[in-house]
């Protein structure tokens, strides 16, 4: 039993640098495999909405917009990004993207949709 | 003080010591614990309703946010009551890959016991470098999974990510470096004289105690109760795998820590073990989505105890009942028996040692009212179905004809 | 008479102590960050800190006794800018001085700690309440060390002045040197006055939430952590001048500087204390400063008396 059995550890973080990520100024990559804001590809997709069946939270919706043309309407509000509808797409018309930046001060910006003409996608 | 002089101070639902609500009222003489009323219920979340709801693939990811940082233990308890209903065999690669992130997740949970202990007596200095070092480990859990915390290993039939070499090697190396620093720590913690006496002495469970409170975990391994479900009744790899099941005689805080400390030793061996062992093949098997009827229990030894599940299936696509039963549960009894005649400053530290964990614990609420303390209300299952159908009513949204459809369905059952 | 206002509101009195205090609280919030490796506050943070404080609503307690509420802060505020007045800065007088402020200036520097008991006592709230209690009783703990300890260094001075203990040592050298337990055991003490880990019983937040401070809020807590940071300086202040009495011959502009860097060093040390300790419980302080503080001040004492025979001889 001593008392200060730390103090040498500590005297030598002193004079390391800091750990902390400065995030939000300094960038932060994810890992390979993360689950972050899905990513749709509306060109793949047969409508087959097992997506839609496995999701735990109901957040994914697709519509049939014409002749095999769907869309597909993301809230990210109930996601809870377990890519569960990656796993479950028979076509991989579905991908889990890095994105993780998703907070928003308008409720109504959480509702994504993805459009049929990708080029309308935000 | 004066012989009068006993008060009651609430520590919860709201309190700097405790993580999450859970209220704790305190009736003191001086600095001096008379006795300790637990009420626990502040976190009920009908996970296990809503699990009755959902799918079993859907539950899966439902459990797993039962508890923030056991997150794992409870999906693979989950998932394995499932796959015995199903009688599915998942691949052995499956079994290992499952082993692995089980002990990453239990690393990462002791690590942060330590650092909410120091904090709890004070030390927040041990708070800083444990859960710096604790980064390691949620890399290495993020390398592996993906996420951090919820980390979506698990489905029915096996795991969902593989891993390659390179991440094993990455891994190793992180492994040398935590088990480095846990040595240190176990030095510090044996040796600091402000942290033993903070801990050594406090919160004493004897052995015999530890069987009657039904303690769990590392709470009754550090009174001495050689248990441990992962060499009980091994799951998944754990029947490969050599390791020891840490005891402690001190009965104590000290003890636990001890216990969690060298716990960390043995898992970085499991860990080591698995992945250079990992056999090849297949991860998943291709689980059926209508489990046939059936009922089984599950064990599954988490960071903080030993966790249960109980699934039932009726044949359909969704089950009949789930009961999880969090290791806190179990833990939460001895916590009165510890304080007893102990000082308010010791309760934190003996409220931290079980490592709670109030959410996963809370499966209903009981309302008592304060000027009357013995009225309480309890809501019967039919009366809490007439409550949300009037509560939804008055919003607006009329269930009346799938209310009759119930009804019935009450007369016939 | 405007001499005597700009010693009381500016220089050495509120205006620069605050100043100073609030650079020695980033100081010390700083150097605890980064010895545990982390980035700690930027250099501004105890000034918004307290700017902030002071436009937030006071919210004062229904049940609490309003007045003494209300007056507690100033009156600890003042009492030890008052203690300031007694410490010599960089020569061998202080602002003011007499024989037997040594006495004043310890006794200036318990009324804060009785003003959190009676503030804590008076808010009315179980926390508070026992904060205070807590508070009043570590009081009883640490004093008699800290006075035996600083005492036995003006023994050997043969004086109760302040001003002229800090010429005695000037003139002798490395006299001070022999006052090593002392300053150890003053400082221990110190670290109990100031509520800091390990001794930070009364404001313990995993137990009490915040001690006697629960209640407070806005400016009256404001001024209340201002003047706990001024009450550091003043207490290392006079660490400085009792145990590190040295070069207090060197002219204003080195000399401020000396004494700065004096107070720094025992702010420091305390930083360092707290990094590496744990909170003991109440007990075990009462046991730790009566059975080990204590008799080690003892022994200042009589190492200081055998001395001061010699001396004389």
């Amino acid at each position: 039993m001593k008392p200060g059995r730390m103090i040498i550890e500590v005297m030598r973080s002193f004079f390391k640098k800091p750990v902390t990520i400065k995030y939000p100024a300094v960038a932060f990559e994810m890992p390979d495999k993360f689950r972050g804001k899905l990513k749709f590809y509306p060109e793949k997709c047969i409508g087959c909405k097992m997506c839609m069946r496995d999701c735990p939270t109901g957040a994914i919706t697709i519509n049939k917009i014409g002749d095999k043309q769907f869309e597909a309407e993301i809230d990210l509000g109930k996601c809870i990004y377990c890519a569960q509808c990656v796993d479950s797409c028979l076509k991989k018309a579905l991908e889990a993207t890095k994105d993780v930046e998703l907070a928003q001060l308008d409720s109504r910006k959480l509702k994504v949709v993805f459009n049929a003409s990708p080029k309308n996608t935000p | 003080m004066h012989d009068s002089h006993k008060f009651k101070i609430p520590i919860g639902p709201q309190h700097p010591a405790l993580k999450e609500p859970e209220s704790f009222s305190v009736a003191l003489k001086g600095e001096k614990i008379l006795g300790v009323d637990i009420r626990l219920g502040y976190n009920h979340r009908g996970i296990e309703k809503a699990c009755e709801e959902r799918t079993f693939l859907q539950d899966v990811y439902l459990v797993e946010r039962v508890c923030g940082i056991c997150s794992h233990s409870h999906s693979t308890c989950f998932v394995q009551a499932v796959e015995e209903i199903a009688g599915l065999e998942i691949p052995s690669r499956a079994k290992y890959l499952r082993t692995l992130i089980a002990e990453l997740e239990r690393v990462h949970s002791h690590l942060l016991w330590l650092g909410v202990a120091g904090h709890e007596i004070g030390f927040d200095t041990l708070l800083m470098y444990t859960w710096r070092d604790r980064e390691i480990v949620m890399d290495i859990l993020a390398q592996f999974t993906g996420n951090r915390v919820n980390y979506g290993m698990n489905t029915i039939g096996g795991v969902r990510r593989d891993i390659d070499v390179s991440q094993v090697k990455d891994a190793l190396k992180a492994v040398d470096t935590l088990q480095e620093r846990t040595k240190y720590y176990i030095e510090i913690a044996t040796s600091e004289v402000t942290i033993i006496k903070r801990l050594s002495g406090v919160g004493v469970l004897s052995y015999e105690d530890a069987l009657r409170l039904d303690a769990v975990g590392p709470t009754a391994r550090a009174s001495g109760v050689k248990r441990d479900v992962r060499k009980d009744d091994p799951y998944a790899a754990y029947a490969d795998v050599s390791f020891d099941v840490i005891t402690d005689n001190h009965s104590d805080v000290y003890g636990r820590t001890v216990v969690r400390l060298k716990e960390l030793l043995e898992s970085f061996k499991i860990i080591r073990q698995v992945l250079e062992n990992l056999p090849a093949g297949p991860i998943a098997i291709k689980a059926p989505r209508k489990i046939p009827a059936g009922e089984a229990i599950s064990r599954y030894e988490a960071p903080r105890g030993e966790d249960v599940h109980f699934v039932k299936s009726n044949g359909g696509e969704k089950p009949e009942r789930v009961k999880i039963r969090a290791p806190t549960l179990a833990n939460v009894q001895a916590v009165k028996h510890m304080l007893k005649d102990r000082f308010l400053a010791d309760m934190p530290i003996v409220i931290a040692a079980i490592d709670p964990c109030f959410s996963c614990t809370d499966r209903s609420i009981e309302i008592s009212y304060l000027d009357d303390a013995r009225k309480k209300e309890v809501l019967t299952w039919p009366e809490l179905h007439a409550y949300s159908i009037d509560w939804h009513r008055k919003r607006g949204i009329d269930f009346s004809s799938l209310n009759k459809k119930l009804k019935e369905g009450f007369k016939t059952s | 008479m405007f001499k005597d206002l700009f010693y009381i509101l500016v220089f050495p009195g509120f205006a620069f102590l605050s100043l100073f205090a609030l650079a020695a609280e980033f100081y010390d919030r700083k150097l605890y960050a980064r010895l545990q490796n982390r980035v700690g506050p930027p250099w501004f943070q105890p000034l918004a800190d307290f700017i902030k404080l002071c436009a937030k609503e006071d919210v004062i307690p229904e049940a609490a006794n309003q007045n003494i509420f209300k007056v507690m802060p100033v009156f600890v505020l003042a009492s030890v800018v008052t203690a300031s007045f007694y410490i010599p800065l960089w020569n061998n007088t202080a602002l003011l001085s007499f024989n037997g402020d040594v006495i004043v200036v310890l006794y200036l520097l318990t009324i804060p700690t009785l003003g959190f008991f009676v503030g804590g006592w008076y808010s009315s709230s179980l926390f508070a309440r026992l904060g205070s209690v807590r508070t009043i009783t570590q009081l009883f703990t640490y004093e008699v060390p800290l006075f035996m300890g600083i005492l036995a260094s003006a023994l050997l001075a043969d004086t109760w002045s302040l001003s002229e203990l800090v010429s005695f040592y000037s003139q002798h050298g490395w006299l001070w040197l022999c006052n090593f337990v002392g300053f150890a055991v003053c400082l221990l003490a110190l670290l109990g006055k100031l509520e800091k880990t390990p001794f930070d019983i009364p404001e313990a937040e995993t137990e009490i939430v915040a001690g006697s401070f629960t209640e407070y809020s806005g400016r009256l807590l404001a001024f209340l952590r201002l003047s706990t940071d001024i009450e550091m300086i003043v207490g290392s202040a006079l660490l400085a001048a009792v145990f590190l009495p040295f070069s207090f011959n060197l002219g204003p502009g080195l000399g401020f500087i000396l004494f700065i860097s004096k107070v720094m060093f025992i702010v420091s040390l305390l930083s360092l204390a707290r990094t590496v300790a744990a909170r003991l419980r109440l007990d075990q302080m009462i046991t730790f400063c009566w059975k080990i503080l204590t008799p080690l001040a003892l022994l200042q004492v009589f190492i200081n008396l055998i001395l001061k025979a010699k001396l004389i001889r």
